[in-house]
C-alpha cells in the first residue's frame, strides 16, 4: 500500500530525514518510535503533503500505486491518506458537522460518487460518533475551538472514522493524554482496524502500544530508521530508554 | 496648490438650490436651509490634509460635478420593478424612496399602531408634525461640506415617529432606490426618526440600485432620537450600484435608559462612508454598533464611529468586521469620548479584519478620550489572513485551498449575519456572503 524509498527531507535547508525506507501493507499497524527531534513528526507531515518540507529528488513514495510526492495534500486525502495531527488547529465559526460534511463530499466527488445530503450525512456522523463513543454535542461545536487536549485528539479520531481512509497516520495522538482519554482514543482506533486499512502510529511513549498493538515497530533516530522489529522491540526500548540509541549511534560512528 | 485635486466650484451646487421649492415651506425650514447654505460656502470639501479624512480619499466624489436632485424624478419604476426590494410586503410597512423622494404609490403601507407615523419627511413638514420642527437638524451639527449641502437641499427623506409607550412589532423598511434618472446626480436625503419615551421599533434601511452602472451620489443624513427608556434596532444595508457613492452621517441622540442597536452592512458601492455620531445623553443608556463591510476591487469603505458618553452608567459596544480583497481601501475609526460626568462608563470596541489580498489596505484605529476617572474602556483590532497551518488542516481533509478560504471567509462574515434578529435580513446577508465567497458546501 505504501512504499517509501530513500526519503530525504529538509526544512529551510536543514536536513531532517536522511534516507528512510519502509513499506506498509493493508491491514498492518506500524509503530514509529524515537526521541524528540528524531524526525517522527516530519515523516508524518511529509506523507500528508505539507509543502513546508523540501523532499529530495532521490526520494520516492508510492501510495496505492500512485506517485505521492507530486500530489497536493488534498488529493492525497481524497486517495485515502489521513493524518491525525499532533496539534490540531482550532477553526472558529465552522462546526465539526459542516467541516466533516465538506470533507466527506470532497472525497465522494473525487471518486465520482454523489454528494451526501444533510440527512444522510447526519446519519453517518451519528453512527461514527456512537462507534468511537464521543458526545453527540461534538457535531455542533466549532472545529477544536475551546476543546481540551483530550477532546481535540478524540475529534481527530472521529474525523478518521468519518473519512474512512486507507492509511491513517497518528502523530503522537497519545501525547499529553491521561489514561482515560488514552483508552478512549485507542479503543476508537482499534474499532477502526480492518483488513483494508493500515495505520502508522507515531509515538514517543511505549505506553500507547499497550493499547494499540502494532505488527511492526520502527525506531527512528537522526532521520533514519535505526532498528525495526516486532512489538517486542517497543518493550526493549521501554526497558533501555532512548539513551541506548545514542550509545549505539556513537559506536557506529567510531567503528 | 498644484498637487491638490480640483473640487467642483461651489456655485455649481448653489445654482441648483434654485430648484428647491421654498413656497409653502415653513419659515423655520427656510432658515435651516439658508444656514446649511452658508455653512456649505464656508466649509472646505473633504481632502486628505484634514485630520478626519487623512486616510479617506474621496476625491472621485469631490471632483464630480453632480447636479442636485430637487424634485421627484421621472424614474419610470413600477411596482414590479421595486417588488424585489421588499422583505415582507404583506406584513411590514415598506416605504419606497426613489432618487431621494418618497413614492407613496410604490410603497406598501400596512396598518401601524395608533399615532405611529411612517412616511415621507416632506409630507410631515407640510402636516406640521410637532416632532419635525422640534428635532430636525437639531442633532447632526455641522459635520462637513456634505452634511451642510444636505441641510441646504433639505426637502425629503423618511420620517418615522413612534409615540410614547407604543411598540411597533413588525419592522419598518425604508427602501432608497437609485434609478437611471439619478445618473450623474446627487440625492440629498434626510431621514428623521423619533421614538418617544418607552417606545420600541425595528427599522431596516436599504440602499438599492436600479441605475445600472451609472455614477451617482447618495448624500444621506439621518437623525435618530431615542427617548427615555425607548428601544430601537436599526439595520442599514448599503447595496449601491458599482458607480454609486454613499456618504452618510447618522446622528443618534439617546436619552436616559434608552437602548440603540445599530447594524451597518456595506455590501456594494463605489465610495462608501458611514459616519455615526452617537451621544449617550442620559444615565443608563446603552448602545451597540455592529457592522460588516465587504470590500473588493478598488473600492473605498470608511466607517467613522464616534460615541460620546455624556452621562454616568452608560454602556457602549462596537464590533465591526471587514473582509478586504483586491486593491480595496478600508478605514475604521472608533472614537469614544467620555465626559467628566460620565462615571461608571463601560465601553469596548473590537475591529476584526480578514485580509484576502496582499494589496488590500485597512487603516483601523481606536481613539479614546477619557475625562472621567472611574471607567472601563477596552479596545482591540485584528488584521490577518488564515494561517497556513489552518489551510493545511483543511487540505489534509481533502478540501482544497480555494474552498477552505471560502469556508473560512463565509464563517467569519456569517457570524455577524447571525446576530441579526430579523430573519429576512439575516437570510439576505447570509446569501450575500455565501454568493460572494462561494464556500461551495
Amino acid at each position: 500500500m505504501l512504499e517509501i524509498k530513500n526519503l530525504k527531507a529538509s526544512v529551510d535547508g536543514n536536513p531532517i530525514l536522511n534516507g528512510i525506507d519502509f513499506s506498509v501493507k493493508a491491514g498492518e499497524v506500524h509503530a514509529i518510535m524515537g526521541p524528540n527531534g528524531s524526525g517522527k513528526s516530519t515523516l508524518a507531515s511529509v506523507l500528508a503533503g505539507n509543502e513546508a518540507y523540501e523532499v529530495s529528488e532521490e526520494s520516492s513514495i508510492e501510495f496505492l500505486g500512485e506517485d505521492l510526492l507530486d500530489m497536493p495534500a488534498e488529493e492525497r486525502a481524497r486517495l485515502g491518506m489521513f493524518l491525525a495531527f499532533q496539534y490540531p488547529v482550532e477553526i472558529k465559526g465552522i462546526t465539526n458537522s459542516y467541516f466533516l460534511k465538506a470533507a466527506v463530499n470532497e472525497i465522494r466527488q473525487s471518486r465520482g460518487m454523489d454528494e451526501l445530503d444533510q440527512m444522510d450525512f447526519n446519519e453517518l456522523l451519528k453512527e461514527k460518533m456512537d462507534q468511537i463513543n464521543v458526545d453527540l454535542a461534538f457535531a455542533d461545536r466549532d472545529v477544536n475551538f475551546g476543546f481540551s487536549g483530550g477532546e481535540k485528539k478524540r475529534n481527530e479520531i472521529l474525523q478518521l472514522a468519518v473519512m474512512e481512509p486507507r492509511l491513517a497516520i497518528l502523530d503522537e495522538t497519545d501525547s499529553g493524554l491521561d489514561i482515560d482519554a488514552l483508552r478512549i482514543v485507542s479503543d476508537g482506533v482499534n474499532s477502526l482496524r480492518t483488513p483494508n486499512r493500515a495505520f502508522i502510529v507515531i509515538t514517543h511513549y511505549q505506553r500507547l502500544l499497550d493499547h494499540i498493538v502494532p505488527d511492526f515497530v520502527h525506531v527512528i533516530y537522526k532521520g533514519r530508521i535505526v532498528k525495526s522489529g516486532g512489538k517486542e522491540l517497543a518493550l526493549e526500548l521501554e526497558e533501555k530508554g532512548y539513551d541506548w540509541l545514542k550509545e549505539t549511534d556513537q559506536a557506529t560512528v567510531s567503528a | 496648490m498644484a498637487n491638490t485635486i480640483t473640487a467642483v466650484p461651489r456655485d455649481h451646487f448653489i445654482n441648483d438650490l434654485a430648484g428647491v421649492t421654498q413656497n409653502g415651506s415653513p419659515a423655520w425650514l427656510g432658515a435651516l436651509r439658508e444656514k446649511g447654505k452658508q455653512s456649505f460656502v464656508a466649509t472646505e470639501f473633504p481632502h486628505t490634509k484634514m485630520e478626519e479624512w487623512r486616510q479617506t480619499n474621496i476625491s472621485t466624489v469631490v471632483k464630480t460635478p453632480f447636479r442636485s436632485l430637487t424634485a421627484s424624478t421621472d424614474h419610470g419604476l413600477s411596482a414590479d420593478s421595486v417588488a424585489a426590494y421588499f422583505y415582507a410586503p404583506d406584513t411590514w410597512t415598506e416605504l419606497v424612496f426613489v432618487d431621494g423622494f418618497f413614492d407613496a404609490a410604490l410603497s406598501k403601507q400596512n396598518t401601524l399602531p395608533k399615532g405611529v407615523v411612517a412616511g415621507g419627511l416632506n409630507a410631515a413638514i407640510h402636516d406640521s408634525h410637532p416632532a419635525v420642527e422640534k428635532h430636525l437638524n437639531q442633532h447632526v451639527g455641522d459635520r462637513n461640506a456634505y452634511t451642510a449641502l444636505n441641510a441646504a437641499f433639505l426637502q425629503d427623506g423618511a420620517f418615522v415617529y413612534v409615540p410614547k409607550k407604543v411598540v411597533v412589532e413588525t419592522p419598518i423598511h425604508l427602501v432608497f432606490v437609485s434609478s437611471t434618472a439619478a445618473k450623474d446626480a446627487a440625492a440629498h436625503i434626510r431621514n428623521l426618526i423619533v421614538l418617544e419615551e418607552s417606545a420600541q421599533a425595528n427599522i431596516v434601511v436599504s440602499y438599492r440600485n436600479a441605475a445600472s452602472n451609472a455614477t451617482y451620489l447618495n448624500n444621506v443624513v439621518d437623525e435618530v432620537v431615542v427617548g427615555a427608556n425607548a428601544n430601537l434596532h436599526w439595520y442599514k444595508l448599503v447595496e449601491e450600484g458599482a458607480g454609486g457613492n454613499h456618504l452618510n452621517t447618522l446622528a443618534v441622540a439617546q436619552s436616559r435608559d434608552s437602548r440603540f442597536r445599530g447594524f451597518s452592512f456595506s455590501l456594494e458601492g463605489a465610495v462608501i462612508r458611514n459616519q455615526i455620531c452617537l451621544a449617550l445623553e442620559g444615565p443608563g443608556a446603552e448602545c451597540s454598533l455592529e457592522g460588516l463591510y465587504l470590500n473588493d476591487g478598488e473600492r473605498l469603505i470608511d466607517n467613522a464611529l464616534t460615541i460620546t458618553h455624556k452621562a454616568p452608567n452608560c454602556q457602549s459596544r462596537i464590533g465591526y468586521k471587514g473582509i478586504l480583497d483586491d486593491k480595496s481601501k478600508s478605514v475604521f475609526t472608533g472614537f469614544v469620548h467620555v465626559h467628566q460626568e460620565a462615571q461608571q462608563t463601560d465601553s469596548d470596541q473590537l475591529s476584526q479584519n480578514l485580509l484576502l489580498s496582499d494589496h488590500a489596505t485597512i487603516d483601523t484605529k481606536p481613539q479614546l478620550e477619557i475625562y472621567a476617572d472611574d471607567v472601563k474602556c477596552t479596545h482591540g483590532a485584528t488584521v490577518g489572513s488564515p494561517p497556513e497551518e489552518v489551510i493545511f488542516y483543511f487540505r489534509s481533509r481533502g478540501i482544497d485551498e480555494k474552498t477552505a478560504r471560502g469556508m473560512l471567509t463565509y464563517a467569519f462574515a456569517d457570524d455577524v449575519a447571525g446576530e441579526v434578529e430579523i430573519d429576512e435580513v439575516s437570510k439576505r446577508l447570509d446569501r450575500w456572503v455565501y454568493e460572494k465567497y462561494s464556500p461551495k458546501f
